[in-house]
């Protein structure tokens, strides 16, 4: 079932949370919603799921193409998995998994031996059958993780909604569950919305993020679009680092530290101060300059533990700058705290500033 | 770090190592310890077991019979009847009131949670002496009652009113900081997974906070039946009819009837003990309930393994 959210706002007090956001999910899409704390994006979340109501006229939420303003929380079928469980703590697992279909009215409600085989397949889903007994402060993070994604797919839901769902869980387990929710996702194709801020998690996860930053929505595509091709200047600092430049866009040429490079095509014909972005893996390092324009730089810290190798650099104007390079090429140039290097960007991003020369925003 | 203190102290207490930073030498030791036992015992259990001795100093016969008589009889009818009547509203007012403050923010709560305290705060003599002011004959409603043959001071409903008054609060006290500290999370997911209000209500929220609760209702119970002061301005002594358990031991003791006296200030002792032990149990599930509260949030694997073991 798809989601759509058109035009919706929300203000606490006077803060402005929301700011006319529009999205559509599709029927059986996987979507994170990015953005960093304060931004909107949990907000978002419990107006779909009905537990915040938007400003009033300010737009629709619509479940398959269907208004649901007006349904209480209760009866829109969604399963929603709070950032902190919201496990009932009186209960045992078993019985957190079944209260969903125990409170159905009479009519609509399993008999106990319906329930009793739809929780134990669920704990078995969840590889969690030999927990039914215990109570969730018994649990670990990452069972009780499991347990709260049981509990709100008892109810056969049409659409999941998760908040935060790793937030609270330590690095490794957040890998191991980050995994396993995709191939529980690709197993049974439920329309799923779930916010974070760890951008790497949207990465990895998501059929397609929607990027959000101070009530709006920056940008919404596939991460090989919101990564490679940020829209927005906020897209690209928050999605990975970046090496940002001070420039100027000029009769289709862009003017940064000691570069010249062909101005992107949408931005051929203005001229005005820009901002230059280079990723630290697009940012070539040499040893020696290669007779192409080069920034040199000195090499202030190395990383070499992980499988990159993190570069922090100061360039000869004083600007601080990171790059990145494989093992490999570490070894094989013979890199030190120290080195002088020549540094050649690869692939740059401009975003024109808006100025009173007229250029774009 | 924690592990070589304790080694450390153990080690001062079984050599005799030079007098630790941790441990007082054993003459304060004993001397202290000796001191609340000495304060104990004369101002808490001596008087108690006194009681208790002066009830039964003329025999158990004495004590039955004093405890029979029909004056004191009817004053324990009162008793009991002003607390199963004040009991419930106490505990029904707290719960609502309770919800309403501890799970949701609106504005004027503050000071309602001020105005709760005021039953606590303002001396019992004065809650009797306002409500004379209000419901007594030269009162503001008092003439008006009157008009109807209603008879609020001087008499039972008077009792009743001032205890009600003076109970209100403390199952609200009592539940307010936890149902604080356990957020309304696990309402809205009940919500969410279809419950309505009122199941949302007896299935979660309600078993959530059930020792506290109970707590609170003994808190109420032990109160209703030993409210002194209020009771005794609006009462009037009116021997066999408005007079509750502690006030008819006052006026026993008043004349010289210990016996008597101190027979029924058993009772409200005996109930005081019962209070206390069942309020030790409660008071560490409550605890419980409090701990499991603040240990559903994140980073908190280590606090939760502690916990299960225990």
């Amino acid at each position: 079932m798809s989601i759509e959210v058109r035009h919706i706002s929300k203000t606490f007090g006077r803060f402005r949370v929301l700011r006319d956001v529009s999205l559509r999910v599709e029927t059986g899409e996987l979507v994170a919603l990015l953005g960093p704390s304060g931004s909107g994006k949990t907000t978002l979340l419990r107006i779909i799921a009905g537990l915040e109501q938007p400003d009033p006229g300010s737009g629709a939420i619509l479940f398959h193409d269907e208004d649901v303003a007006d349904q209480r929380v209760g009866d829109r079928a969604v399963g929603f998995v709070f950032q902190h469980y919201a496990l009932f703590r009186h209960m045992t697992v078993f019985e957190n998994i079944a209260f969903g279909l125990r409170v159905r009215p009479r009519r609509l409600r399993p008999s106990p031996v319906q329930i009793r085989q739809r929780v134990e397949w669920l704990l078995h889903l969840m590889q969690l059958d030999f927990l039914a007994d215990r109570y969730p402060h018994q649990l670990s993070g990452g069972q009780r993780q499991r347990v709260a994604l049981a509990r709100a797919l008892a109810i056969e839901p049409k659409v999941l909604l998760l908040d935060e769902p790793f937030g609270s869980l330590d690095a490794k387990v957040r890998q191991e569950l980050r995994g396993w929710l995709r191939r529980l996702h690709d197993e049974i194709k439920l329309t799923s919305l779930f916010v974070t801020h760890d951008q790497e998690e949207a990465l990895e996860l998501a059929d397609r993020i929607v990027v959000m930053n101070e009530g709006k929505i920056e940008q919404i595509g596939t991460p090989d679009e919101v990564f490679h091709s940020p829209k927005t200047e906020f897209v690209a600092c928050f999605l990975g680092q970046v090496n940002r430049f001070s420039g100027r866009l000029e009769r289709g040429k862009v003017h940064f530290a000691t570069f010249e490079w062909l101005a992107p095509p949408e931005a051929q014909e203005i001229s005005c101060l820009a901002n230059i972005f280079v990723r630290p893996h697009d940012l070539q390092v040499l040893v020696e300059p290669n007779g192409q324009p080069t920034l040199a730089a000195r090499i202030d810290h190395i990383h070499s533990a992980g499988p990159k190798v993190r570069l922090e650099l100061t360039a000869d104007n004083g600007q601080k700058l990171l790059a990145e390079i494989t093992q490999d090429q570490y070894r094989t140039k013979q890199l030190s705290v120290g080195s002088r290097v020549f540094l050649n960007p690869q692939n740059i991003k401009v975003f024109p500033l808006p100025s009173q020369e007229g250029g774009k925003g | 770090m924690a592990a070589s203190l304790r080694s450390n102290s153990r080690h001062h207490i079984r050599g005799h190592a030079p007098a630790s930073d941790l441990t007082e030498p054993w003459p304060i030791r004993l001397a202290l310890i000796l001191g609340t036992i000495l304060f104990l015992g004369l101002f808490l259990v001596l008087p108690l077991v006194a009681v208790f001795a002066q009830a039964l100093a003329k025999g158990w016969e004495a004590y039955q019979s004093a405890l029979c008589q029909p004056d004191t009889v009817s004053s324990i009818w009162l008793t009991l009847l002003t607390t199963a009547i004040c009991v419930p509203i106490g505990t029904l007012f707290g719960l609502a009131a309770a919800w309403c403050l501890g799970k949701f923010d609106f504005p004027g709560r503050k000071l309602l949670l001020a105005l709760l305290d005021l039953p606590l705060s303002v001396s019992p003599v004065v809650v009797g002496l306002m409500f004379v002011l209000v419901f007594g004959r030269h009162g503001w409603l008092g003439y008006w009652l009157e008009s109807y043959g209603i008879k609020i001071i001087f008499a039972v409903p008077g009792v009743v009113l001032v205890t009600l008054f003076v109970t209100g609060p403390y199952v609200a006290r009592e539940l307010i900081p936890l149902m604080e500290a356990q957020g309304t999370e696990a309402e809205e997911a009940a919500l969410v997974l279809g419950a309505n209000g009122w199941q949302t209500f007896w299935r979660v929220t309600l078993p959530q906070v059930k020792w506290g609760l109970l707590y609170g209702i003994i808190l109420c119970n032990a109160r209703a039946m030993g409210e002194f002061g209020a009771v005794s301005v609006v009462s009037g002594h009116i021997r066999g009819k408005t007079n509750t358990m502690p006030l008819q031991v006052e006026i026993l003791y008043n004349e010289y009837d210990f016996v008597g006296a101190f027979a029924v200030a058993s009772l409200l002792a005996g109930l005081a003990l019962i209070t206390l032990v069942l309020k030790t149990i409660l008071e560490s599930k409550t605890a419980h309930q409090m701990a499991l509260a603040q240990v559903s949030g994140p980073e908190t694997t280590v606090a939760i393994n502690s916990n299960g073991a225990t």
